[in-house]
């Protein structure tokens, strides 16, 4: 038999369920290859044992009796910025490194109402700001397939765990590509579902117009399965849409003849590390090979997505982190003399630096005299942009391109300029600003790191995704790949 | 657009975020440099365009019955302040 960390998440299921393994061989198989990665890796920030065990325990009374959800007994873990009760959650903060709970995010109750056996809460860019996971307060993750590299970000926790097959799936979010650029530059499978698909309800908000939860797994067919039990209208999320979640899995199959893919031309740029495009380019032949029509298609307004994500997302980041001010919660600094010198001294204390610079940036272009110039402006050109993506989903079923402009970079070498930084996103913002899905599959090497292509949809267009790139998983192998240190 | 000290002073009074001199000039270079990437957007033609207020066009916010719903979780919410008595958040006294 196949070693267990070998085995997808799908398949580790249907394992569970036909009692060839259990959950608690599961569960410690993955819990000691956490254990043992963390000095390598930093990939998780509370690694869970205890209720892990408990769960897995409880889990396999419930598949003993032939009950259960379709997860019962599969670990996962957690973005750190879902809410678990009783179990911290930190946004990769000083801010929030004691901050415990009350209650679980809407997408955490599900999966466990679906039976998934959490491990831990994975390491991330602070608050989700940052594209190299290099911006937390517990320090870097490291990319599995080169430690001195970076796994992207802001979900590089739950990318690099998922690479390094530490947990079959991971729940992480996408604000600007948080989840497609670290699934391109770890090698795994990623989807950012459409704005409202999937509750915000315990997410802690960033952006809150562009955050969306979605999955990391090894595979599109183990991202359909999750992202079924993740998604749904929930009435404490006010843009939660009511909407029925279609059976991603039984959808997979559907055959790919006569899809309609654009070629989004604004991806083929100068920008484009021409290796990294030419593994995109073969991808997109193996897609005309199993009948998909191929067309350029172009977006003049999508190279201004960077800019209006960089006037939007602070402006709504520097709005939702005014809640943080050492009163009700979070950290608090020591003797304040009085409650501005709190306010200001424990937000100062708890946030670290680009989360600090993004608040000042909000600020900055919400401020009176400044409102109309960037932040209306920015909604204006963010308009462009979204009726770009109405106009060509007018023509084509789906557009692809390269998820990001180049392979993973080293620890620190970005890190000095931050425009340098917020153009590895450059591809995988203007989903976010115009709310749609968009997928990250590997499509092969550059030298020894992985590249994804992008795989965008009109809204509500999971399925679709997801069935494109099953189909395209199902004659390539680049989803199977593994680091050779974690194999 | 480059932004003087005074402006990173005041925009920083305003998020209630304490700076020390030593972080001053890192935001006035930083803040400076995003202003002018983000000046790209005055080039686009918006004259006839809207702002786009949601990402699902056409979708209105909805509504609920005016029913209480929530049970009083004080007790165990409090249990993160950094400071309570009494059932009440404590901060620097206010009024003399």
């Amino acid at each position: 038999m196949r070693e267990l960390h070998h085995i997808g998440l799908s398949e580790l299921a249907a394992g569970l369920r036909a009692r060839r393994f259990s959950s608690i061989e599961l569960t410690e198989t993955f819990l000691g290859r956490i254990e043992r990665s963390q000095g390598a890796l930093n990939a998780f920030i509370s690694v869970t044992r205890a209720e892990a065990l408990a769960g897995a325990a409880a889990a396999d009374r419930e598949l003993a009796a032939g009950t259960g959800g379709a997860l019962l007994g599969v670990p996962i873990a957690h973005k750190d910025l879902f809410c678990t009760r009783g179990v911290r959650t930190t946004c990769g903060s000083r801010m929030l490194d004691n901050f415990v709970s009350p209650y679980d995010a809407t997408v955490v109750a599900k999966l466990k109402q679906a039976g998934a056996v959490m491990l831990g809460k994975t390491n991330m860019d602070e608050f989700a700001m940052g594209s190299s996971n290099e911006t937390s307060y517990y320090g870097p993750v490291r990319n599995p397939w080169d430690p001195d590299l970076v796994p992207g970000g802001s979900s590089g926790g739950s990318a690099a765990a998922v690479a390094a097959r530490l947990v079959p799936g991971a729940t992480a979010t996408d604000t600007g590509g948080s989840i497609r650029q670290p699934a391109a530059l770890c090698g795994i499978t990623g989807l950012k579902p459409t704005y409202g698909r999937v509750s915000r309800y315990g997410m802690v908000a960033f952006a809150s117009s562009l955050d969306q939860g979605g999955v990391l797994t090894a595979s599109a067919a183990d991202a359909a399965l999750m992202l079924r039990e993740m998604a749904g209208f929930d009435p404490n999320d006010s843009t939660s849409v009511e909407r029925e979640v279609p059976d991603y899995v039984g959808l997979l199959e559907q055959p790919l003849a006569g899809l309609k893919v654009g070629l989004l031309k604004e991806f083929f740029d100068k920008g484009l590390d021409p290796d990294n495009g030419q593994r995109v380019r073969e991808a997109l032949k193996v897609f005309e090979s199993l009948g998909a029509r191929l067309t350029e298609v172009s977006l003049p307004n999508l190279p201004l997505s960077v800019p209006v994500y960089y006037v939007v997302a602070p402006a709504e980041c520097s709005s939702n982190l005014a809640r943080f001010d050492g009163v009700r919660y979070g950290h608090r600094c020591e003797s304040p003399r009085d409650l501005l010198d709190l306010y200001r001294r424990s937000r100062g204390e708890g946030f670290g630096a680009e989360v600090k610079r993004r608040i000042m940036t909000g600020t900055y272009v919400l401020s009176a005299g400044y409102y109309d110039a960037y932040y209306l402006k920015a909604q204006r050109v963010r308009q462009l942009i979204n009726a770009d993506f109405t106009r060509a989903f007018q023509q084509v079923d789906v557009l692809m391109g390269p998820t990001t402009p180049t392979p993973a970079f080293a620890i620190g070498a970005k890190t000095s300029d931050p425009i340098t930084m917020y153009l590895n996103d450059i591809y995988t913002i203007g989903a976010n600003l115009a709310g749609l899905p968009a997928l990250s599959v590997p499509c092969g090497f550059v030298g020894q790191l992985p590249v994804g292509l992008q795989i965008v949809g009109p809204h509500f267009a999971e399925a679709r995704l997801l069935t494109a790139a099953h189909a395209y998983q199902r004659v390539t192998d680049w989803h199977t790949r593994i680091p050779k240190a974690w194999a | 657009m480059a932004l003087t000290r005074e402006q990173i002073e005041s925009i920083a009074a305003l998020a209630r975020l304490e700076l020390t001199a030593a972080e001053l000039p890192v935001y006035q270079a930083s803040l400076s440099r995003i202003l002018e990437f983000v000046g790209a957007l005055e080039r686009a033609d918006t004259a006839s365009v809207t702002p786009m207020a949601h990402p699902l066009p056409g979708l209105s916010q909805r509504l609920r019955l005016d029913a209480v719903t929530e049970q009083d979780h004080h007790a165990e919410y409090q249990q993160n302040a950094p400071q309570v008595a009494a059932g009440l958040y404590l901060v620097p006294k206010v009024i003399e």
